[in-house]
């Protein structure tokens, strides 16, 4: 589902390499974690994965297509197969919060009537149901966070990508967002997932990936993954 | 196909509710627009005016050969057919002496003593040649016929078109190609210049969302449909900025006739640039509407370019 072979991606050469000589292969339906430092380059990797930043070296295929033959005219039909939740959100600051996951469906033609179905139920999920018609300068930063994760699932992507969805919730609302990537996993979406939260990594026991300074550490199952590789507490 | 309709509906409220949105920023843009297509408009409107003023001093410019009273028709007949062959000539009349009696008494039918002097005696009006030349400015054709012997000796007088005269048509036709590359120069710098000013503005709109651009280019909108509503946007500031141009000038007209009671301003013709206004009245309202949506499109598509370009965004 996801190949990378030899990516490297330097930002800046006189800062050296943000990813280096990185190759990965995940399945379809798998379910993977990245950890890693702050500054490790975890967000990078995912941004490789979306065609927000190209790579400097390196091949990347996601769900069969070669990033290199894809024209940037394509790019938007790549990201509509991909669900992101991003690192700051990245919400429509003049939209509400219903218009804000309505907007992921209005831009592939999805009509009104089933926007109307789709978006209560979707915002069921992530607990928002009330809020709506809020604007998102009106909401705490974890339930910002619900609605962009809100809106990466709504499409129901085969692939997901959430950088750090839990980074401003407490540990019941992170287990909440959680359970929601578990059960679209189940349904069969490829979920890549990073954080800083020793307590998920442990108990999720799924593949987990470190990257240490920009290169991958340890590509292991959760079971066998110790304490060697320190892992960052929680911000916030 | 239901499915593209949904998407051009959207497209379209869209492009309303930014409009409303962004009511300050739009009545920005929509006064540089508005003043600039007044003052195309008003251009315009001046340049057709001088260029009718100076077409009708133009078209009273002939040259008139007289002609010995000796001269018999058949002669005069050959003159003007030799004049008629030149390139040059749009129009040649002859007048023989009564025809040219009766022109003049006409001409001065107020006048009862000069009439009286004239019927006292015999008819003093020579036989006449009148010339319409085409080009003002390639009379030298037609002086060069007229002047050679053959013809020469047939006149009594040299002809009226000669010295002074010779030198007011110059001078008119110089002002005339002046004033219209003026003209049009001075449209063309007005709207260069005020499609730098709309497109500053709308480049200011743009620039303050530029974040929603990013975002929704990362969820994977296309470009036209990120664009479509700020074109949507901009295309309705260009409609509005022409209609209320057309009333601006609309409503200089009605104060210029009414209250001023003037029929000209300076050199200015007015009467006849109100006159060529409701004629066009059509024409140059589309006219503006056309440059309107031209501008505004343009200047959002391009104010929006480099926000959609596929490229790693700078923070
Ligand atoms: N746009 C950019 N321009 C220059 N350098 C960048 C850019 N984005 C990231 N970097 C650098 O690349 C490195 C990796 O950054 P990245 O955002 O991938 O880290 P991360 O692992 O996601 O960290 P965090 O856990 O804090 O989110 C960092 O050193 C960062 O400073
Ligand atoms: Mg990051």
């Amino acid at each position: 589902m996801i190949l990378l072979d030899r990516v490297t991606k330097t930002y800046n050469k006189n800062l050296g390499a943000a990813l280096n000589r990185i190759s990965l292969h995940v399945e379809p339906k798998e379910f993977v974690i990245v950890v890693g430092q702050s500054g490790a380059g975890k967000s990078t990797l995912l941004k490789l994965l979306t065609r927000e930043e190209r790579p400097t070296s390196g091949k990347i295929i996601v769900g069969g297509i070669d990033y290199d033959k894809l024209p940037d005219k394509d790019i938007p039909l790549l990201r509509r197969k991909i669900g992101v939740v991003f690192q700051d959100f990245k919400l429509l600051p003049n939209r509400t919060v219903f218009e804000n996951v309505a907007f992921a469906l209005e831009i592939v033609g999805v009509s009104t009537k089933e926007i109307n179905n789709t978006v209560p139920r979707v915002l069921e999920i992530v607990n928002l149901k009330d809020k709506a018609k809020r604007m998102p300068v009106e909401l705490s930063g974890g339930e910002r966070q619900r609605v962009a994760i809100a809106r990466a699932i709504v499409r129901q992507p085969k692939i997901l990508i959430a950088d750090e969805p839990t980074g401003n919730l407490d540990p019941k609302h992170a287990w909440d967002v959680i359970n929601v990537l578990e059960k679209i996993n189940r349904y069969g979406t490829t979920v890549l997932l990073t954080t800083h939260n020793q307590d998920i990594v442990n108990k999720l026991k799924r593949r987990v990936i470190t990257i240490t300074n920009g290169e991958i550490a340890s590509d292991r199952a959760s079971a066998q993954y110790t304490e060697k590789t320190p892992i960052p507490r929680e911000r916030m | 196909m239901g499915r593209r309709r949904t998407t051009f509906g959207r497209i379209i409220r869209t492009g309303f509710v930014y409009f409303i949105r962004n009511a300050w920023l739009a009545v920005a843009a929509m006064a540089t627009m508005i003043i600039t297509l007044t003052i195309i408009l008003f251009s315009l409107i001046v340049n057709a005016t001088f260029s009718n003023q100076v077409e009708q001093i133009t078209s009273k410019i002939d040259i008139s050969v007289y002609l010995k009273d000796g001269v018999t028709s058949a002669q005069a007949k050959s003159f003007v057919a030799a004049i008629e062959k030149l390139p040059n000539v749009e129009d040649v009349t002859y007048l023989d002496k009564s025809a040219a009696l009766r022109v003049f008494i006409t001409q001065n039918a107020n006048n009862d003593k000069l009439l009286a002097a004239i019927n006292e005696t015999d008819n003093p009006l020579p036989a006449t040649i009148k010339i319409k030349p085409r080009d003002l400015n390639k009379m030298n054709e037609i002086r060069s016929l007229v002047t050679k012997p053959q013809w020469q000796k047939l006149q009594s007088d040299p002809i009226s078109d000669s010295g002074e005269r010779r030198a007011t048509i110059d001078k008119i036709t110089h002002a005339t190609n002046i004033l219209q590359r003026a003209g049009i120069i001075a449209v063309g710098i007005f709207a260069l210049i005020s499609v730098l000013i709309i497109f500053n503005t709308i480049q200011m709109a743009i620039f303050n969302r530029r974040d929603e651009l990013q975002i929704m280019r990362l969820l994977g909108a296309s470009t036209g449909y990120i664009r479509a509503p700020f074109v949507v946007e901009t295309i309705i500031y260009g409609v509005l900025s022409a209609i209320i141009s057309v009333l601006i000038i609309n409503a200089l007209f009605i104060t210029a006739s009414s209250s001023l009671q003037a029929t000209s301003f300076g050199l200015l013709d007015i009467s006849y640039s109100q006159l060529y206004f409701q004629e066009h009245y059509w024409r140059l309202l589309l006219m503006q509407l056309t440059l309107g949506i031209l501008i505004g499109a343009a200047s959002s598509v391009i104010a929006t370019q480099r926000y959609l370009k596929f490229k790693t965004p700078k923070k």
